[in-house]
């Protein structure tokens, strides 16, 4: 994100600190995408995705006042974000859950062996990307997708920002070894 | 060495080439990265593998959709809901929040300010008043004016220190004479028409008394808790 966005999304905050709707609405159109992406990628459910993201935003109303500006908004909206989506998660009995995130995404693509025959080398990445387990596929998703710095990272997650870097190394290390699996050698690591 | 210009390691800069890639590190980490992937053809093919994996990450993302419009329509029920329930106690609560403006410190001061400048103009006037009030006209004689048969003009030269005194009205008639009686005190004059309505002329003590003394006798009818509401030096 921009720095100029990222200091209007402050005073958008301002704005709704006071009661501002249409500061909320702004705010509402500029980031629910991606928050609902970054919601979906752990929860696997898209009603409960949506639900979940109404969720973050009546905190952020309800919040605003109390933002001190010390992380960039959007950092802000995913810690919160990924907060309640952990809440969501412990309360599903691990069956549900699993099942659910088993076939929350609706991927048309072939196996990674038979992407690989196809000669399809980028379907098999994003077959091996959603592999990965959520924890991986969460720093990849936030450093890849989301943008966010190793800092930034280390605030949603909440984790060191040392850690940050071995889990993303790991993350990747485990992707080019699913893609091995597939008949993808990368050469590395 | 500081961290400015401490140098990175292979594996620190490798580490690092995710973040490079979508743009956010910082500028010192950014140029030795640049310069690492310029000097290094297998960091630079590796790198290579990072920008595969971040365009495949992106299309998988941007490939999950957008929340249905039924988010924001949910979302701002509850939004509105809250604002008019926020709106409601507000309204309701006026009066309590008038009250308590009211009874805020500030306000306690500017109104003990406002009661003593209210209380000197009222002896001002009284003063004035009993200094103007023709006392034991003769019938016929022009100028309103009352009688009463222990009167003495503000002029007369009767002995004694006097003070005017007006009675709180809960004051009752055995309340007063006991207090009156305590302090050997009289009343010669009064009730008082007029701006000094309901005024009383009291005799305080039998010789004249200086000033000081005066105004110690009025402090103290003053301090008489609920029966006297105003007390002053008489002329």
């Amino acid at each position: 994100m921009s720095a100029n966005l990222s200091a209007s999304d402050e005073v958008l905050i301002g704005r709704i600190a006071q009661g501002d709707r249409l500061a909320m609405q702004v705010l509402f159109a500029r980031h629910q995408v991606r928050v609902y992406r970054f919601v979906l990628r752990l929860v696997g459910n898209q009603a409960v995705a949506e639900d979940l993201i109404s969720e973050v935003f009546l905190d952020v109303w309800r919040q605003a006042d109390r933002f001190e500006g010390r992380s960039a908004v959007s950092t802000w909206l995913l810690a919160i974000a990924r907060f309640k989506a952990l809440s969501s998660m412990r309360r599903k009995p691990d069956e549900e859950l699993d099942e659910e995130t088993a076939g929350a995404i609706e991927d048309t693509s072939d196996d990674p062996e038979v992407a690989v025959q196809k000669k399809d080398k980028s379907a098999a990445l994003r077959k091996c990307l959603q592999a990965l387990s959520p924890e991986h596929r969460e720093v990849i998703d936030l450093v890849y997708y989301h943008e966010k710095s190793v800092e930034e990272v280390a605030e949603i997650v909440g984790i060191p920002e040392a850690t940050v870097k071995t889990r993303m190394f790991y993350a990747r290390k485990r992707l080019s070894e699913l893609l091995k699996a597939a008949g993808i050698d990368r050469g590395w690591p | 060495m500081n961290k400015t210009n401490q140098k990175m390691s292979a594996d620190d800069l490798e580490a690092l080439l995710p973040w490079y890639a979508a743009g956010t590190l910082d500028a010192r980490e950014a140029d030795e990265v640049e310069a690492a992937l310029s000097a290094d053809p297998e960091l630079a093919r590796r790198f290579d593998l990072v920008r595969e994996e971040m365009t495949e990450t992106i299309l998988l993302n941007e490939a999950l959709g957008v929340p249905s419009a039924r988010v924001m329509e949910n979302l701002f029920k509850a939004i509105d809901k809250e604002r008019k329930s926020a709106r409601a106690p507000a309204a309701t609560s006026g009066l309590g929040a008038w009250l308590s403006d009211l009874f805020t410190p500030r306000a306690f001061a500017f109104a003990a300010g406002a009661a003593a400048i209210i209380i000197l103009l009222q002896a001002g006037v009284i003063t004035k008043m009993m200094l103007q009030t023709p006392v034991d006209v003769p019938s016929g004689a022009s100028g309103s004016g009352f009688e009463t048969a222990s009167a003495c003009p503000p002029t007369c030269t009767e002995p004694g220190a006097f003070v005017l005194v007006r009675f709180a009205p809960q004051a009752s008639i055995a309340d007063i004479t006991r207090f009156l009686d305590s302090r050997d005190a009289v009343i010669v004059d009064g009730p008082r028409p007029g701006g000094a309505a309901g005024m009383y002329r009291v005799r305080v003590a039998e010789m004249a008394l200086p000033k000081d003394e005066l105004e110690k006798v009025v402090k103290e009818f003053q301090s008489s808790g609920n029966l006297v509401s105003l007390a002053m030096p008489a002329p």
